[in-house]
């Protein structure tokens, strides 16, 4: 009886994946790029606050930026948000931000109720540019090189203990290679 | 001292799971009374030793023990006591060990309730349950100890994650658990009977309190867990499709298809087969669930610590135990399938529906869940599936299920006429399409295709469960009660209703918006005016918070005042958002604060969230439900009287 053995069959193809899953390779929270060190995607998108210009991959050339996917409906974005806003403040850095997968109205809104802490924001709503960047689930944070190169990605609410630890040894390493 | 106390004690109870699982299974292999009785004493030995080694471990929590590693890492000198408790099951290693002991707590209650049964199957339940726990066991001496030193000890701990730090969190992981753990109960006795090769609809009879209990613990922690989000993660949402959250949400999905279909195989002795699957399934989706967050092979906002080698040894254990399960299933339910008949229109057709559209909802949300991962194993490429996938995948199977609820609980076994049907329900049907748009209408001024249906199914279903109660409390004393079973199905099904006209209501209607306030600034929001009276610093034992005080006014006159809190928890410096919540019968006002705006203002969010507490009052009706249904008595009668009161009865569900 064939029909008594499908059970069984899905299962071990689940249990297939799952051990793939597993590969010690695929540490999503730390380094899941395969852009890591290539030169990240070429994006060109409408800007959020100004739909009839666009921002692309120039709008940081030849400086260290961070470029953060973001979107209202995201649960840990908004815990990231205090924490951008300080580093607007605080940092060198620039922060430019892609709307992901968003509406523009809701978006807008939030950055004038919580602040705006990007340079810029790109407005991404099917996700063109999320696929080519590899984008997992918001929010997501790259650090760019001068080159163009993606330096760091991190998977989830940007931390303080993350960009102490992680973010500002490489911009310290980035910004002193070059001169 | 204590703490190798603890750990020693489990591993007495890993050397007792053993016995517990082996002498049984040989016994009632060899006819052996002896071994068969091993059983009793080594489940009741294990759960002592577990209660102690849990015992050890919140002693170290309540002494700040920061020698043992477990402690320091999720516990701190000026923690609130309660919270030094909670934060037992706060993290991987002592949910884990929350997990045997209440594992080991369910096997104590089969023992205790259980001397009815035929030995050699009760014998093969326990041994079952052993197994389950030596893998537990074992998983949690070799890669989760929670009693590992840490030399030398810390001054002062980490700190428990301030997210935890709260009452709601308190208490949902372990009412979850004891759902989860509960489904084990009709896993094991489901493999006992398809290792004795015999499945009567007596072993439906047994089944169906211990799957009800389980599935009732794991609605009420649902729904706190829902509720938990809704005022602690500080933006009014109060379900979020998250990987953890559907990972308890497809075990109740399936539980529900089981004790359905358990109420076939009762009644009937049908879908024997397809209900050894439910309840395999069940429980597997529980492991599956609470397992796959800790391996790290799904992110979830909040899942814990990643460890690959745990990982590993999760999918070892999952493969046994599922693929185990999974095998026998294929081996042995082909003979046990019967070949009674049943008419199109009868409660049988109405049962499967329910089973097939409850499987299509589970399957639709797994498949959701792992879509990234397949995905992304695919082709390299990685997809994210959110909120507006689920919403719409979970809507299409739930809507014909709402419907069809209401007939198919007045629908007679194996054959009902159609007429007396149409009869019977041709009032609450009228009633509910009238009201259903109405009072949209008339309470909140509008309504649409969605709302409509929505609230016209949960008026159908809230009326068609209590048409049989009226009628059996107008014919009164002396007349044939309604029993139990009956009662609690009808309760239920009320409850369903209740949840989905919440649901119906809070999502179209809420009003949210954020504003910029000043000190003395007011807002109108969906009738209500907001008025920020002040800002204040405060602090608590382990934090230091920025409390607003919200003054909140209807037509000019004052009903209440919220203090939403920003907090900043010392140890851990994460901030928190405690939401400030006026709540009413038939609505919330809620109010967070947001990050200051600069000259002064701050952004504030207020929300309007009409019927929501019919969403978690509508589970809690479910639960209720649950707890009547399963404490029917004929689960505790003998054998003989139980004919004499299924002759005297109707039949409920």
């Amino acid at each position: 009886m064939l029909k008594f053995v499908v059970p069984l069959i899905a299962f071990g193809l689940l249990v297939g994946v799952f051990i793939k899953g597993l590969d010690p390779e695929r540490d999503l929270k730390k380094l899941p790029s395969p852009f890591l060190g290539k030169e990240a995607p070429h994006f060109d998108l409408p800007r959020l606050k100004v739909p009839n210009e666009r921002i692309s991959n120039q709008a940081y050339d030849g400086e260290v930026a961070i470029v953060n996917f973001w979107a209202t409906w995201c649960v840990g974005c908004r815990q990231e948000h205090g924490f951008l806003m300080e580093l607007s403040r605080t940092s060198d850095v620039p922060i430019y931000g892609i709307d992901w997968r968003d509406q523009r109205e809701p978006a807008l809104q939030w950055l004038s109720q919580l602040g705006d802490p990007y340079v810029a924001s790109g407005f991404d709503a099917d996700s063109v540019t999320g696929i080519n960047w590899g984008v997992y689930g918001a929010p997501e944070t790259f650090l760019i090189g001068k080159d163009g190169r993606v330096l760091l990605k991190h998977l989830g609410p940007l931390s303080r203990d993350a960009w102490e630890n992680d973010f500002l040894p490489a911009i310290v390493a980035a910004e002193g290679n070059q001169p | 001292m204590i703490p190798e106390v603890g750990h020693f004690a489990l591993i007495l109870a890993l050397a007792l799971s053993i016995c517990q699982c082996a002498l049984p299974l040989l016994g009632a292999h060899r006819n052996d009374q002896a071994m068969m009785g091993v059983a009793r004493p080594a489940a009741v030995g294990q759960f002592v030793f577990i209660a102690i080694s849990f015992g050890c471990l919140t002693w170290s929590f309540l002494q700040s023990d920061f020698s043992v590693l477990y402690v320091a890492s999720h516990s701190q000198l000026s923690l609130p006591t309660a919270y030094k408790i909670s934060a037992v099951w706060g993290a991987h290693e002592g949910s884990l060990l929350l997990w045997v002991l209440l594992l080991a707590g369910w096997t104590v209650l089969v023992c205790r309730y259980s001397s009815e049964l035929p030995e050699k199957f009760s014998a093969r339940v326990i041994a079952v349950m052993g197994g389950l726990s030596f893998g537990f066991l074992l998983f949690t001496l070799l890669t989760s100890n929670p009693f590992e030193r840490l030399l030398p000890a810390a001054a002062d701990g980490a700190d428990l994650n301030p997210l935890l730090q709260d009452p709601g969190l308190a208490i949902h992981p372990p009412i979850l658990y004891i759902g989860y753990v509960g489904f084990s109960v009709a896993f094991a006795f489901a493999i006992a009977a398809m290792i004795s090769g015999d499945l009567d609809q007596k072993w439906a009879r047994w089944t169906r309190p211990w799957t009800t209990s389980a599935w009732l613990f794991l609605t009420v922690g649902i729904a706190l867990g829902s509720w938990w989000a809704y005022y602690e993660l500080g933006w009014g949402g109060w379900w979020f499709w998250d990987p953890v959250e559907n990972a308890s949400f497809m075990p109740w999905l399936i539980g529900t298809a089981l004790i359905h279909s358990l109420a076939v195989t009762e009644k009937r002795g049908l879908f024997k087969s397809w209900t050894l699957l439910l309840a395999i399934s069940a429980f597997s989706l529980s492991l599956l669930g609470t397992f796959l967050v800790r391996s790290g092979i799904l992110i979830s906002v909040h899942s814990f610590a990643v460890d690959p080698e745990r990982g590993l040894f999760i999918l070892a254990f999952l493969g046994i135990v599922i693929g185990g399960a999974l095998v026998l299933y294929a081996w042995r339910a082909p003979s046990m399938d019967s070949e009674a008949g049943f008419r199109p229109v009868s409660r049988e057709t109405f049962l499967v529906l329910n089973n097939v559209l409850l499987v299509i909802a589970t399957a639709l949300i797994l498949g959701g869940t792992l879509a990234p991962l397949f995905v992304e194993l695919l082709d390299g490429s990685k997809i994210s599936v959110g909120p507006p996938y689920f919403e719409i995948a979970f809507a299409i199977p739930m809507v014909p299920l709402v419907l069809l609820m209401a007939i198919g609980m007045h629908t007679a076994w194996r054959n009902q006429a159609p007429k007396a049907l149409v009869n019977k329900l041709r009032l609450p049907a009228m009633v509910a399409v009238v009201v259903g748009i109405l009072i949209p209408l008339i309470f909140y001024g509008g309504t649409s295709v969605m709302l409509a249906v929505g609230a016209i199914a949960a008026i159908w279903v809230m009326l068609a469960s209590v048409i049989d109660p009226i009628r059996s409390w107008k014919r009164g004393a002396g007349s044939v009660a309604l029993t139990r079973g009956a009662i609690g199905m009808s309760v239920a099904h009320f409850g369903v209703g209740f949840f989905v006209l919440g649901v119906t209501v809070v999502s179209a209607f809420t009003v949210e918006a954020d504003r910029s306030l000043r000190i003395g600034d007011r807002e109108n929001v969906a009738g209500y005016e907001f008025e920020l009276r002040g800002l204040k610093n405060t602090t608590g034992p382990n934090y230091q918070a920025l409390e607003g005080e919200v003054d909140i006014y209807k037509d000019g006159d004052f009903i209440g005042q919220v203090r939403p809190q920003k907090r900043t928890y010392l140890v851990q410096k994460s901030p928190m958002t405690e939401a400030g919540i006026d709540a009413g019968w038939n609505r919330d006002l809620f109010v967070a604060l947001g990050d200051p705006l600069g000259n002064d203002a701050w952004s504030v969010r207020l929300q309007y969230k009409p019927l929501i507490r019919f969403i978690w009052l509508g589970a809690f009706i479910m639960a209720l439900g649950g707890l009547i249904a399963a404490s029917d008595r004929r689960y505790r009668l003998t054998a003989t009287q139980k004919e004499s009161v299924r002759i005297q009865q109707g039949e409920p569900a």
